[in-house]
């Protein structure tokens, strides 16, 4: 989230959109009441189905799963056309003025720079036209050059038409232009607006554009950076978004910094590569990447990092290709690797830890049959899951005979997240310590000591039996008092980072600003020359010579509007609410002095723990700081499949692309090419279909529950179905249903509802269907159902390596 | 019948009841908001953990309901309702429960003395040790409450937590709601509550809303926020409630009827007695008279 949960009742429109947060969400859904409540805030609830959120909101629009872009891309056309969007903060905070590239293209669905063969983008032409002399973007103050952003954008989205919305997405026009009306009122400065979203957007081949499609809109309202605005990601449970921001995904290291490459063989290079250059007045943060590294490098090394041996960079491992666990599957499926430099055996073994691939991965048989391929499978849970016992699985999965399946199989029983202690990240970037409520049942251990004697043990292996590159592991540090089980206020001090030796007051050199050994106040402290180290640069400021500001619990809140910057840390620096320099206006002055983000009061800016330079007055930087412009980008180079959002079907689609029929799904999206990885067409599989998750039930788990309320209170598998269609069919609420996808089949219970209903897309009829997860083949038997992603296929948005499980095509019959 | 040290107002069958008015209680009500309610269904598990109450198995027929009605085991059931609406549709989710009844009718009905009663804070609660389990209660109710309980033998429904109310605990429903469309309070508060609630939800669309707090039963001690007051029917709740002419006739005049027939006997046996003297014996042949000593 770029706000947080309780910013949320300062909104005055709240557009809940790839999402349900009454129903995933319902803790943190008491503000949008508390919204409705107190200031009498408009809740417009855009979704494929009438959902627990649709049922409280203000006004629901019915949208084909899928879609969102071109609908999101309408309402920024209607906000330009209807002169509706906040001029003021576009031309100060958006790179609206900055002008394009005149390489820069866009026809027929793709962008320039394709290459056909690879499926990837080049994206030289996606920049910007830059002075010869300082490197800075040229710029049209007055937005009127047909290369800059604003024009382009204008034109871009110009095909996004109320009509063409409806034709694509099926919202009726008039549902379609009241989302507009309310959600583009917040573009004056007295209202503000915020989107929330979660993973009904993030899922898709096309999950990333749709987010920007988002924020744009957002930037165009002049609603990023202030209170009660924003772009809010709900994570879906405790830890994600701290599993993230540590590095949670291949191509990051702590604190989103780039994987190394093999192309950047020594620090330098990386630093170099990765260190963006300045493009306008902007303090261009990232100009600290080297820092950030180091102070990595020293955390990881210790004493063995040393400016001569680049810090121990070479040790880091190098990526040669895309390791998302989409890929790893796929790895041992085939047996085989094909990434940078040929054919490789593919992986022999397999640590779970955390995760039920089986369960929670697409193309549930895939997973089974890829699992069945190795020697061994290390799984840590508190419970026997599908992953856990996949060569269980029930016929209808496929599996191999179990007799034939040589993969060893270790169930390590890990701790529960009550039988620990450690922090939990919310959504809001909130870093809050939670305390071990009771012991971990019979020889179940934390997760932080089945890694130690994991790792302890390679470690001794490679000291022992040397290897390839043993520096690498053996030269890790691990100064923990107690190296089995390390404790883990220790390792937050160690991601807080310290000093390494005394650091001299930039100011006046005198000073010294901290001495050795003392924790560092936050990432302004840290240092490229090893005199610091850091665990994630981001986080730092949670663990200070002040204590563990994760444990802190003050409902303090003198504005009001529930910051509460008492309350545990939040990432970056405390900040409540990132970008928040874009609240004020040119002068500093907030835009809504109701709502105050930050203002300059003449020496220094003031209010929320300010995203600016404290000392530097309005004008000096732009309000984005960690962008080389400095202002929000409407036109981004930095994505793998455009520059601008466009509408692309999903890879499963009812309709070919009614805006540009040959280029119909995202061109850089990612599919795989193993005989267990089909693909349906409209005309075998005529129906549009979903998955989701309900409120009574969490992930897989509650299916392992032996005595509590919740079985009883969601007992089992359903397939929600809309009244015409379970009519045309002859399936009566209550009965058996069978849905069946080019990967496989699945029966459930037909929930008949009035809540999703037909629709006509580029002129044709079109159905909707749904299904929750939640059920496997693991667990208590009496509440054991099918696997929903044994339906969903393996496609991938290009950036972030999701699968697309919010849209497919199955068709429905009678069980 | 979780407790015993409260001061009961009304009690079945009984003429009186025990109020001392040595103790204030104020009368308490649950508030629920329909409008902010999310059906999460946080209640229901709350209620079930909280009362000990066993598992009920249940089975998915074809909607987000848990099961169809209330049971004797489940005192606590979110009703969703599906309608058509201006072009559209609703999607209605409402906490069922006992309504707690200014005047109910189940205590009305109950012919076992002391088995309902109502406490001096309004709750009205079910003493099993008094129950006899008739079932009369159900007749008496016009929400369709109570259920008998086939293991125990005994009526069973919602005690408004009275437990956790009597030492100064909100119920547990209440406790668990995420949304805060759940408040408890005094009557008063809650009812001052409802009403800025209703003003604010006319003032954003809802012309129709209401605040469902029937005097037909003298007011109940859940009082509902409606959305859509002109259908309370969509809510699964009657339009104008009122205990059953039946229960009506048995207490406001069968009862006292009988009351008064049972006085009248003893005073017709008085006069009677006064007028004509005791009974005298028949004589020796009376065979009562010639049983042998035993």
């Amino acid at each position: 989230m770029t706000n947080g949960w309780v910013d949320i009742k300062n909104a005055d429109v709240i557009l809940a959109m790839g999402g349900n947060p009454a129903e995933n969400h319902p803790v943190g859904f008491k503000w949008f009441m508390e919204a409705k409540k107190m200031r009498g805030a408009k809740l417009v609830a855009v979704d494929p189905r009438f959902t627990r959120t649709g049922a409280l909101a203000d006004l629901y629009a019915p949208i084909r799963a899928g879609t969102d872009t071109a609908f999101l891309l309408g309402i920024i056309r209607y906000a330009i056309e209807k002169n509706r969007f906040h001029e003021d903060y576009v031309k100060i905070h958006t790179n609206a003025p900055l002008l394009v590239n005149t390489a820069y293209a866009f026809n027929d669905g793709l962008f320039s720079g394709f290459d056909e063969k690879a499926g990837t983008y080049a994206k030289d032409s996606w920049t910007y036209q830059t002075d010869a002399k300082t490197g800075f973007a040229k710029t049209d103050p007055t937005l009127q050059d047909p290369q800059c952003v604003f024009q382009q954008l204008k034109k871009h989205v110009s095909r996004y038409t109320p009509e063409m919305v409806e034709r694509v997405c099926g919202t009726p026009k008039d549902a379609f232009l009241k989302v507009c009306e309310i959600v583009t009122s917040t573009y004056t400065p007295e209202r503000a607006g915020t989107i929330t979203y979660a993973l009904g957007w993030t899922q898709h081949s096309t999950g990333v554009q749709m987010i920007r499609a988002a924020a744009m809109l957002q930037l165009v309202l002049g609603n990023v950076g202030r209170p009660g605005g924003g772009v809010n990601a709900f994570r879906g449970h405790s830890n994600i978004q701290g599993a993230t921001d540590i590095a949670g995904t291949f191509d990051i290291l702590p604190g989103y910094l780039k994987t190394p490459a093999g192309q950047w063989t020594t620090l330098k290079e990386y630093i170099d590569a990765n260190t963006p250059k300045l493009l306008a007045p902007s303090m261009n943060y990232w100009q600290n990447y080297d820092k950030f590294m180091v102070s990595l490098l020293k955390a990881a090394y210790g004493k063995a990092a040393t400016k001569e041996n680049d810090f121990g960079y070479a040790w880091l491992p190098k990526v040669d290709g895309n390791y998302s666990w989409m890929y790893i599957c796929d790895d041992m499926y085939r047996g085989n690797s094909t990434r940078v430099g040929g054919k490789e055996p593919g992986p022999e073994g397999f640590i779970s830890f955390g995760m039920n691939p089986v369960g929670l991965g697409p193309n549930s048989k895939k997973w089974i049959a890829a699992l069945s391929k190795l020697k061994w499978l290390v799984v840590a849970e508190n419970v026997e899951t599908e992953t856990a016992g996949f060569w269980k699985a029930p016929k209808m999965y496929d599996p191999p005979e179990p007799s034939n399946i040589q993969t060893e199989v270790f169930l390590l029983p890990a701790a529960d997240f009550a039988e620990k202690d450690g922090t939990f990240t919310n959504s809001a970037r909130w870093i809050q310590w939670k305390w071990k409520a009771l012991d971990p049942p019979g020889q179940a251990k934390s997760d932080q000591e089945i890694l130690a004697r994991i790792f302890l043990s390679v470690r001794d292996l490679y000291k022992k039996e040397g290897g390839a590159m043993p520096e690498a592991v053996a030269n890790l540090s691990w100064s923990y008092p107690n190296p089995v089980e390390p404790d883990l206020s220790e390792v937050l001090k160690e991601i807080n980072g310290k000093a390494l030796a005394d650091i001299p007051d930039p100011k006046d050199k005198a000073k010294v600003l901290k001495s050795a050994g003392q924790q560092v106040d936050g990432f302004g402290q840290l240092q490229a020359d090893g005199s610091t180290m850091c665990g994630n640069w981001l986080h730092s400021g949670v663990y200070t010579e002040a204590g563990n500001n994760a444990q802190r619990r003050s409902t303090a809140d003198p504005n009001g509007l529930g910051m509460y910057h008492n309350w545990a840390f939040s990432w970056p620096a405390n900040r409540r609410i990132m970008y928040n320099r874009a609240s004020a206006d040119a002068e500093g002055k907030p835009w809504d002095p109701k709502r105050p983000g930050i203002w300059w009061n003449g020496e220094k800016w003031v209010g929320d723990v300010p995203d600016m330079k404290p000392d530097a007055p309005p004008g000096e930087f732009g309000a984005f700081i960690m962008l080389p412009e400095g202002t929000g980008r409407l036109f981004a180079g930095s994505l793998n499949d455009g520059p601008f959002p466009e509408h692309y079907e999903a890879i499963e689609a009812p309709v070919d692309n009614p805006l540009h029929p040959k280029v119909s799904s995202n061109p850089a999206s990612k599919k795989f090419s193993s005989d267990k990885d089909v693909y349906g067409k409209k005309e075998d599989f005529p129906i549009v279909c979903t998955t989701y998750r309900l409120t009574e039930h969490f992930h897989y788990w509650t299916q392992h529950q032996h005595n509590g309320v919740l079985n009883e209170l969601q007992p089992g598998f359903f397939v929600e179905i809309p009244e015409d269609l379970a009519k045309q069919k002859g399936i009566a609420n209550g009965s058996k249903v069978k849905v069946t996808s080019a990967r496989g089949s699945l029966e459930g219970t037909a929930m008949v509802t009035k809540r999703l209903r037909p629709m006509k897309i580029d002129g044709k009829e079109t159905w909707q269907i749904g299904f929750p997860i939640h059920w496997g083949f693991a667990g208590d038997p009496n509440h054991t159902g099918p696997l929903a992603n044994l339906l969903t296929p393996s496609a991938m948005d290009p950036n972030t390596w999701t699968p697309e499980f919010k849209a497919f095509l199955v068709k429905l019959d009678k069980a | 019948m979780t407790t015993q040290n409260l001061e009961i107002r009304r009690s079945s069958a009984s003429v009186l009841g025990s109020l001392s008015g040595m103790r204030t209680a104020k009368t308490v009500s649950k508030y629920i908001d329909t409008t902010t309610c999310i059906g999460c269904k946080a209640c229901e598990a709350a209620c079930v953990e909280w009362n000990d109450l066993r598992r009920v198995a249940t089975e998915q027929t074809g909607t987000y309901q848990t099961m169809p009605t209330l049971h004797a085991e489940y005192w606590n059931l979110i009703r969703f309702n599906e309608r058509d609406f201006d072009g559209g549709i609703v999607w209605l989710m409402r906490k069922d429960q006992c309504m707690h009844c200014d005047e109910p009718g189940c205590l009305a009905a109950c012919p076992a003395p002391g088995a309902i009663v109502q406490y001096a804070n309004g709750i009205v609660d079910v003493n099993p040790d008094q129950c006899i389990g008739c079932g009369y209660c159900e007749t008496g109710c016009p929400f369709d409450v109570p259920r008998f309980h086939q293991t125990t033998g005994k009526m069973a429904k919602c005690t408004l937590c009275v437990d956790r109310v009597s030492v100064g605990l909100e119920p547990a429903c209440i406790k668990a709601c995420p949304t805060g469309c759940l408040q408890f309070g005094t009557k008063d508060d809650m009812v001052e509550l409802g009403k800025r609630r209703v003003e604010q939800l006319k003032s954003t669309g809802f012309q129709q809303a209401v605040l469902y707090d029937p005097h037909g039963v003298g007011g109940t001690g859940v009082i509902t926020v409606l959305g859509h007051g002109d259908h309370p029917d969509w809510y699964g709740l009657p339009a104008d409630p009122h205990v059953p002419w039946g229960v009506k006739l048995w207490k406001k005049v069968l009862r006292p009827l009988g009351v008064l027939a049972i006085f009248g006997a003893v005073i017709g046996a008085f006069s009677h007695f006064n007028k004509y003297g005791p009974k005298e014996a028949r004589g020796s042949n009376d065979p009562d008279r010639n049983l042998p000593d035993a």
